[in-house]
């Protein structure tokens, strides 16, 4: 029998949990969400259980159980900081795990982001990472009052006028991202050469105008940050849908997929890798994780009765975009076995309630996956493209 | 009554102030280099840390310019991963209000805040050239009269963010269910010529309200906005007698803003070049200035203030006998530095003319007199005795030091200047605050919409 391939496995970070009532749950720290503190100790657990990297969400409105709009409510946890200097904060306490926060491109300025990612690949020694999300909602638009962002609504999604704004969105996403790789790449890696001789610090020859120009915005570059570590750093995205599926497929090395099986998974997988051989990238590895919620116990019993006492105490059942699962460890290898099997190369799990999800996973999870030959057994590489499999990529204004 | 002095450090810049051909020289972007620089700053119980912020790669002559440090991390980020390393020392960092938004930029300074435990404070500066635009989607889009304006009105509005969470909110009672006090957390709105924003801020108050505040303008409308809303200032003043000029100017002013003098402090920056002996220190001080001026960086200085290309020019021989060229057009883009030489090139290049024939100095020599940037040279006992007659004769508060080697710069003066700065009294053993506003000795912000009265109660 071949001996089975290793999955990677990564855990999306999020307040008190995904579930809305996590934070109500005795082991919940709700008063500390906003210190250095609280990101440290998640991040150094999942660390412990020798996870790929760790997601970060964020958004430019406050959070809200409806994906389009505020909804008022005062019994979730609201307010966020920052994601990406969360990140920063936290990498210096960790020696493994990658950081990919969450940024939205609506908003943000790519040459901002661009340097910021670069910079946390600086301070975390090559463990950096982006999560592009493209900011639907209009509330956060007039945050900025630089752009209209049309109000959406559920119900909406199936009219053609809808769907054409959302591609657009996604093909000003595909562009940000193309901006940010330029801007990684604008420096060749041995640009710095101090040549006392000639007094020249650089060799500009080796730094490089992008000059982008799109429909959306245009940069000219050069980045002011040096080339990262990792030259560019991993860029991830999620996708529900065909359209945020050629984003990953077009611009992303990591892309975050919600199937409800494992038959799903495999069509999500072979649209990805068909769009992925129309934007000319077979030859890079673009990796499908599936999401899953997680409600992790010693029993099924015991993690059902868990969500159930957490949806009553949240006044409704839980739902989610993504596959909901209450088990046990065991039961959920099998099913990540299963969906692996489909084509899927990881998984990024939301903990419903922190830090008991979390520590299940690192402390049953890991240790099962281990036991079937699934998972590390220590840190293989010093960088996250490095645990992923990902090669250092050439850049693009170096002479051959 | 003896001032309390405050100090601060500059991380070296990109400018030709840092010495990088010293062979004691490290990397200006590894994390390992901020992060030495820090906790130096921190043993020596200093106020803060200070990180300048550049959004272009500078040019001169249309290529990018390659003679000194090129190449510095986001801010934000760099300082956001020095909290984890460092416990007390303030983070300040140079944000451009020209190429942010008030909602994204007073999100990460209060996260920043947050992250640090009351850390974190804001060199608000600002920019109009399109020549930075052009790495931005908005592009180059102020006229320069508007700059001021458009600052003033970003950190108003900046305030207005910070103060929209009052810092009763959060509950995150279990028991109840209730995690907000209210269903409109962070309410604001705000309209004026430049900002059209309303909505709900995400991040709940910080722990210091908002960041401390600084500003480095030296113009007239520079010095207003800074008495009216900083809590203090960058200046370049640092001798005696500017620096008591520019100290009476600004303090002066704050009554007509309903401030009292203890309200905004006056930090110049300042380099030193420290010897065991006065005459050792100036002996290293004229090494230290002909490093800082290499053959080709006083030829682009010259091409600077003649504006022009000057390629067969020889450094080492006079200055050119003809006149700068007078031109709105400049052969450098991207330096502050270089409006100075524009205002009246030609007056100024008789200025070094005549500097050139009084000491029968080289083009490069006169460069190295001009362009000198020395503030303190001498033994530690000479430079302890000077910073502290400087601040009690009310020329500066204090002084954010920028030493010329990175990251090592800054450790002889932590090694030799404090302690006698300490055994003096003048400057703290420890740090007794928690905060960044505490160790300034800044009063803490009331919170909004609390008055006096419920304070006492409460």
């Amino acid at each position: 029998m071949p001996s089975p391939t290793p999955l990677h496995l990564a855990v999306a970070l999020d307040g008190a949990g995904w579930h809305p009532a996590a934070w109500r749950e005795p082991g919940a720290q709700p008063r500390r969400l906003f210190t250095a503190g609280y990101w440290s100790e998640l991040a150094q657990q999942a660390e412990r259980g020798l996870l790929d990297f760790l997601t970060i969400e964020d958004g430019l409105s406050l959070q809200s159980d409806d994906h389009f709009q505020a909804d008022a409510r005062t019994d979730r946890v609201r307010g966020q900081l920052d994601a990406v200097l969360i990140a920063a904060r936290t990498a210096p306490v960790t020696r493994h795990i990658g950081f990919v926060p969450t940024a939205i491109t609506a908003h943000t300025e790519p040459f901002h982001l661009s340097k910021a990612i670069a910079t946390l690949d600086y301070v975390s020694a090559g463990r950096a990472g982006i999560r592009v999300q493209v900011g639907a909602r209009a509330d956060a638009a007039a945050h900025f009052g630089r752009r209209e962002i049309t109000p959406l609504r559920a119900d909406q999604l199936g009219d053609p006028a809808v769907q054409r704004l959302i591609a657009e969105r996604f093909d000003e996403a595909a562009d940000y991202v193309e901006v940010l790789r330029r801007l990684w790449d604008s420096w060749e890696d041995d640009a710095e050469i101090r040549d006392v001789a000639t007094g020249r610090f650089i060799d500009r020859d080796k730094l490089h105008y992008i000059d982008f120009e799109g429909r959306w915005f245009s940069v000219k570059g050069p980045s002011i940050t040096p080339r990262p570590p990792q030259g560019q750093p991993v860029v991830a995205a999620l996708g529900h849908a065909s359209v945020p599926y050629q984003l990953i497929a077009r611009s992303a090395d990591v892309g975050f997929v919600t199937p409800r099986d494992a038959a799903h998974a495999a069509e999500i997988v072979a649209e990805i890798r068909a769009g992925q051989a129309r934007a000319g990238r077979e030859a890079q590895t673009i990796h499908v994780f599936g999401d899953l919620v997680v409600f992790l116990d010693e029993t099924e019993t015991a993690a059902v009765a868990r969500k159930q006492r957490l949806d009553e105490c949240a006044g409704a059942e839980y739902h989610s975009d993504a596959r909901v699962y209450a088990g046990t460890a065991s039961g959920l290898a099998d099913l990540l076995q299963d969906w692996q099997a489909a084509g899927l190369s990881g998984f990024r799990l939301r903990p419903a309630a922190l830090p008991h999800d979390l520590t299940h996973v690192t402390e049953r999870l890991v240790p099962e996956l281990q036991r079937r030959g699934l998972f590390r057994a220590r840190y293989e590489a010093d960088t996250l493209r490095g645990l992923l499999g990902l090669a250092r990529p050439a850049n693009r204004y170096a002479a051959a | 009554m003896t001032k309390q002095l405050h100090l601060a450090a500059h991380f070296p810049g990109v400018n030709n102030t840092t010495v990088w051909s010293d062979p004691a020289a490290g990397s200006h972007i590894e994390f390992d280099s901020f992060r030495q620089f820090a906790q130096t700053a921190e043993r020596g119980k200093f106020d803060f840390l200070f990180l300048a912020e550049g959004l272009r790669l500078r040019e001169q002559n249309g290529l990018i310019y390659d003679l000194d440090v090129v190449g510095r991390p986001d801010t934000f980020t760099i300082l956001a991963a020095l909290a984890a390393v460092t416990e007390h020392v303030g983070l300040t960092g140079t944000i451009n209000s020209t190429f942010n938004e008030p909602y994204e930029v007073a999100r990460q300074f209060a996260s920043l805040d947050h992250l640090s435990g009351g850390r974190a404070a804001w060199n608000v500066v600002t920019s109009w050239d399109a020549f930075t635009g052009e790495n931005f989607r908005r592009g180059g889009f102020l006229a320069q009269g508007d700059r001021y304006e458009r600052a003033r009105t970003f950190l108003a509005t900046a305030n207005e963010l910070w103060d929209s969470w009052h810092g009763d909110e959060i509950l995150a009672d279990a028991g109840t269910g209730q995690f907000l006090s209210t269903a409109e957390p962070g309410t604001f709105r705000h309209k004026d010529a430049f900002f059209d924003i309303a909505g709900q801020f995400n991040v709940p108050r910080s722990p210091q309200g908002r960041p401390v505040i600084f500003q480095a303008g030296d113009s007239d409308e520079g010095r207003d906005f800074a008495a009216a809303s900083a809590d203090a200032i960058f200046s370049r003043h640092s001798t005696l007698k500017d620096g008591q000029a520019f100290y009476a100017d600004v303090k002066g002013r704050l009554p007509k803003f309903g401030r009292t003098r203890g309200e905004l402090l006056i930090l110049p920056a300042a380099t030193f070049v420290l010897g065991d002996t006065d005459a050792e220190a100036a002996a290293i001080a004229r090494e230290v200035r002909r490093l800082q001026v290499s053959p080709q960086t006083a030829l682009k200085f010259i091409e600077q203030l003649w504006n022009t290309e000057l390629p067969d020019f020889d450094v080492d021989g006079p200055l050119p006998a003809f006149d700068p060229v007078v031109s709105d057009s400049l052969v450098s883009q991207g330096r502050a530095s270089v409006r100075q030489f524009a205002k009246d090139p030609v007056a100024l290049a008789n200025e070094w003319r005549a500097r050139a024939e009084a000491g029968k100095l080289s083009a490069r020599e006169v460069v190295v007199e001009v362009t000198g940037r020395q503030s303190f040279i001498g033994s530690p006992e000479t430079i302890a005795t000077t910073l502290n007659e400087l601040v009690q004769a009310d020329a500066a508060d204090g002084y954010i030091l920028v030493p010329h080697i990175t990251p090592g710069g800054l450790v002889p003066f932590v090694d030799q200047v404090v302690p006698l700065l300490q055994e003096r009294g003048v400057f703290r053993a420890d740090y007794t605050g928690t905060t960044l506003r505490d160790n300034l000795g800044l009063a803490p912000l009331s919170r909004p919409g609390e008055t006096t009265t419920t304070r006492a109660a409460s």
